[in-house]
């Protein structure tokens, strides 16, 4: 067990880790803004892995052109999502959001299921093999390809939240709601598009993640689970939370994994988890509200 | 020795001074209003009374023992019943179900506890809407559900929080007959209120709160003519 | 006994009487298929029950039951077969390991102010540490599972409980019955009066002299307790136990339906979205089968609309409607009669 595996495999959790806080990024914003909790997180960025599998293996697409595409398709279905069914839900209890999430993530996991059987798919790119050696550490290629694309796509919303007038309006809706409606934001709209921008994230980090990793119909919940884990450790509503977090989560699955047991590695970011909930509550970037 | 001894209480939030250095007492038996324009601080000393806040500074006594930093509950059991100026009715529940919970408060059994509630809604004249849901009542009902509620835990200080905001005069009137009632029968009322009609009626005291200070204090009548008064009131231009 | 059926309509006990006959004569007319979704729903209705004590009653969102059901399951299992301890014995040292494990995550909730959303996760987070922590103990089995011995019972062995679907059938229901009973009396209780209070208003409660953090905590950990001995049923019935079946987030949700559907905070809630969830999914296994569809995740497709629907438009649950509509409903406001 030398220096440079250890780096390895630090580096590569990094890179997978940045894919899993643009996944992350997705349910924060959603949460933020439109105040319900996504519990159908993983299961739309498993669509979004299926769609890559399809395009794919139809027109032998490379998942890094596609990332556009298949975000628009995904931002439709939130935006959808949000108009037709989750609207009425906005000032229903928890545990009312909470079942009708549930619901929908039931329905995507078995018409997944349904369309691509149990098997676990997969893609190889004409990359897949490469890697880069940085000063004797060996990184896959596609696992860099995959974490700038996520930070791109990261960074290009920051810069609509900051800089733009809609990203200014959503925010201003995530701030003060009633303020919003007072100065006539159209809310529905804004929350509808905010689902969609969420959404749009999911589908961008299930993008990239077929690059590097296989999908299941049935993974769905575990991403759900890895989604809430880095959100909260980062702090929900925060968006460097969920990038930072993605990266802290990343990092020690892959250390956990390698050092421990993989079948153990989820263990450690619990315990990231349940420490965060109890000390710093707010997450390691949030803002302290209460 | 007064029941409630207030002396150089402060609470700040993130710098900002709410409450600085308030003394006052609440005599037993009396009735004494504090009044102040909005955001002089006189709720945040309700909530250092009731234990939601723990003063940064100074003490409450209550009955010459001390009650400042402890759980509201604790408060509840030491003998401080409480409204809310935001009412904070258990929606779901009936209204009946609403006074049950804090009459369970002194009461040592439910059945117990179910009498006193309907003795209490009687009072407060809620008696006929018993089994109706809280969630259907009018905010007028509302707020004489919170003083049930609050009353139905026996205390031997009441603190109310705006009770009569949103009635109707005769309504106030009716109000303060039944607080004057319970005076009578020996209840402490220590109100936060901004009806002046309903101040004047009840308080043999009042005290003043502006910008979290304790600037006057006196009988209604005293403080009506206190300069101080008027000016925070009606702003220094005005005079 | 007054205070059992104090303000209960009459019509009300008519029709829960010949409910609870029609029950007790089920085995001796049905099928053993039909015994065994009837056990079924009795599971999901005892620990939808247990659950709903700390949701309905308390208000406090638990995501992790499964973990309670696992602890129940794992500690009776181990102590029969490798002590020979009786799951009668057993389920005292169950009892007594899930509600501490309840008060530990309870403490840790109530004491750090984790609430809502963040109380939720917080109980999965638990749930998946039990899941992955006994993939990883190898003493009762790890991943690879861990099985109770199997015969062929000629008697009912009703102290080690080896024996037919009808015996389960009955403890089951007994249990249904007790859990039932118990609610009823327990949102008569002062602790009943204080959790719907917690659960209602936390500063008002708090304000009129209840110790929140004293009865959230009694609420988890007779929860958690109560969910456990579920998991003793399910470790001798299916006799066969993987961390990855029992303690998966999806066995936590499953649990939760039932109340949920049926109308969180009501007594009759968990049984009737029990009946109506097992009863739907099975009703389309038998569509399913008869018009020859023979895919997997068709079922659970429609089973997901199913729910979609009832969420949106029934958003109490389907028992306070009912109930109107049964004309058993005497509008005291108090929810759970």
């Amino acid at each position: 067990m030398t220096t440079e595996v250890v780096l390895k495999i630090a580096i590569s959790g990094v890179l997978t880790g940045l894919v899993y806080g643009l996944m992350a990024l997705g349910l924060s914003v959603i949460f933020g803004v439109v105040r319900v909790v996504n519990f159908a997180h993983g299961e739309m960025m498993t669509i979004a892995m299926y769609l890559v599998i399809v395009f794919f293996s139809a027109l032998g697409l490379d998942p890094l052109l596609m990332l556009v595409p298949i975000s628009a398709v995904l931002f439709a279905l939130g935006y959808l999502m949000q108009r037709a069914i989750i609207n009425p839900f906005i000032n229903r209890p928890e545990h009312s959001q909470f079942m009708l999430l549930v619901a929908i993530a039931l329905i995507m996991v078995n018409a997944l299921l349904l369309i691509f059987g149990p098997d676990s798919q997969g893609i190889t790119t004409s990359y897949s093999f490469d890697s880069f050696d940085i000063g004797g550490i060996i990184i896959d290629a596609g696992k860099v390809y995959a974490a700038i694309a996520a930070l791109i796509v990261a960074v290009a919303l920051f810069a609509f939240f900051r800089l733009t007038l809609t990203g200014k309006a959503i925010r201003a809706c995530a701030d003060n709601y009633n303020g919003a409606l007072v100065v006539g934001l159209d809310v529905k709209r804004l929350y509808a598009l905010t689902f969609g921008i969420g959404a749009a994230c999911v589908g961008a980090a299930g993008t990239m993640l077929m690059i590097v990793t296989d999908v299941t119909p049935a993974i769905g919940p575990a991403y759900t689970l890895l989604a809430f884990v880095i959100v909260i450790t980062g702090g929900l509503g925060s968006m460097p939370g969920a990038i930072v977090g993605g990266i802290l989560i990343g990092l020690t699955e892959a250390l956990g994994g390698f050092f421990f047991t993989p079948s153990a590695k989820t263990m450690f970011s619990f315990a990231i988890l349940v420490l965060v909930l109890l000390f710093r509550p707010q997450g390691i970037m949030g803002r302290k509200t209460a | 020795m007064a029941l409630l001894e207030v002396s150089g209480i402060s609470k700040s939030f993130s710098g900002l001074k709410a409450v600085q250095n308030v003394s006052f007492e609440v005599p037993e038996g009396k009735i004494v209003g504090l009044i102040g324009p909005n955001g002089a601080g006189k709720t945040t000393c309700f909530n250092m009374i009731a234990g939601v806040y723990k003063p940064d500074t100074g003490t409450v006594m209550l009955n010459g023992a001390r009650i400042d930093g402890r759980r509201p509950d604790e408060i509840c059991k030491a003998g401080i019943g409480r409204t809310f100026q935001i009412v904070k009715p258990f929606a779901g529940l009936s209204v009946l179900d609403n006074v049950v919970v804090g009459a369970l408060n002194a009461a040592a059994s439910v059945s117990e506890a179910r009498q006193k509630a309907d003795e209490v809604l009687e009072i407060l004249g809620l008696a006929s809407k018993r089994l109706q849901a809280a969630s259907t009542l009018t905010l007028p009902d509302r707020k004489r559900l919170e003083v049930a509620r609050a009353l139905a835990t026996r205390p031997k200080l009441l603190l109310l929080d705006e009770v009569m905001a949103g009635l109707r005069p005769t309504e106030i009137d009716q109000m303060v007959r039944v607080l004057l009632d319970l005076n009578k029968r020996g209840l402490t009322i220590l109100l936060i209120e901004h009806v002046m009609r309903a101040v004047m009626a009840l308080s043999g005291n009042v005290i003043v709160l502006h910008h979290g200070e304790l600037i006057s204090r006196g009988t209604p009548d005293q403080i009506a003519k206190d300069p101080k008064v008027l000016e925070c009131y009606l702003g220094e231009e005005a005079l | 006994m007054n205070l059992l059926l104090e303000g209960v309509p009459r019509s009300a006990l008519i029709l829960l009487a010949l409910f609870f006959a029609a029950l007790i004569a089920a085995p001796m007319v049905l099928n053993d298929y039909l015994i065994v979704v009837l056990i079924t729903i009795l599971y999901f209705a005892y620990a939808g029950q247990c659950w709903n004590i700390m949701m309905g009653f308390a208000g406090q969102l638990s995501l992790g039951h499964a973990l309670y059901i696992g602890l129940g399951a794992y500690v009776t299992a181990a102590l029969y077969v490798k002590f020979g301890v009786s799951p009668w014995i057993g389920l005292l040292p169950a009892l007594v390991i899930a509600g501490a494990v309840g008060a530990v995550i309870g403490f840790l909730a109530f004491r750090f102010g984790v609430s809502g959303v963040y109380f939720a996760i917080l109980t999965i987070a638990f749930a998946e540490f039990a899941r992955i922590g006994f993939d990883h103990f190898p003493w009762v089995g790890g991943a690879a599972g861990y099985f109770l011995p199997v015969a062929n019972y000629t008697q009912n062995d009703f102290f080690n409980l080896r024996g037919s679907q009808t015996m389960f059938y009955y403890i089951l229901l007994a249990m249904t019955v007790l859990a039932f009973v118990l609610c009823h009396l327990l949102l008569r209780s002062r602790a009943g009066y204080y959790w719907l209070a917690i659960r209602e208003s936390p500063e008002a409660a708090e304000a009129l002299g209840i110790n929140i953090f004293r009865y959230k905590m009694y609420a988890v950990v007779l929860s958690a307790a109560l969910t456990s001995l579920g998991g003793v049923i399910f470790a001798f019935f299916y006799n066969n136990l993987f961390p990855e079946q029992v303690f998966h987030i999806s066995r936590s949700i499953e649990l939760i339906l039932g109340p949920i559907i049926g109308g969180i905070g009501t007594l009759f809630g968990p049984v009737v979205g029990a009946f109506l969830l097992t009863g739907l999914a099975e009703g389309l296994r038998e569509v399913m089968l008869r018009l020859g569809i023979d895919l997997p995740g068709v079922k659970q497709v429609f089973y997901g609309i199913c729910l979609l629907c009832v969420v949106m438009f029934l958003p109490e649950g389907v028992w306070p409607p009912l109930k109107k509509k049964l004309g058993l409903d005497r509008d005291t406001g108090k929810k759970g009669s």
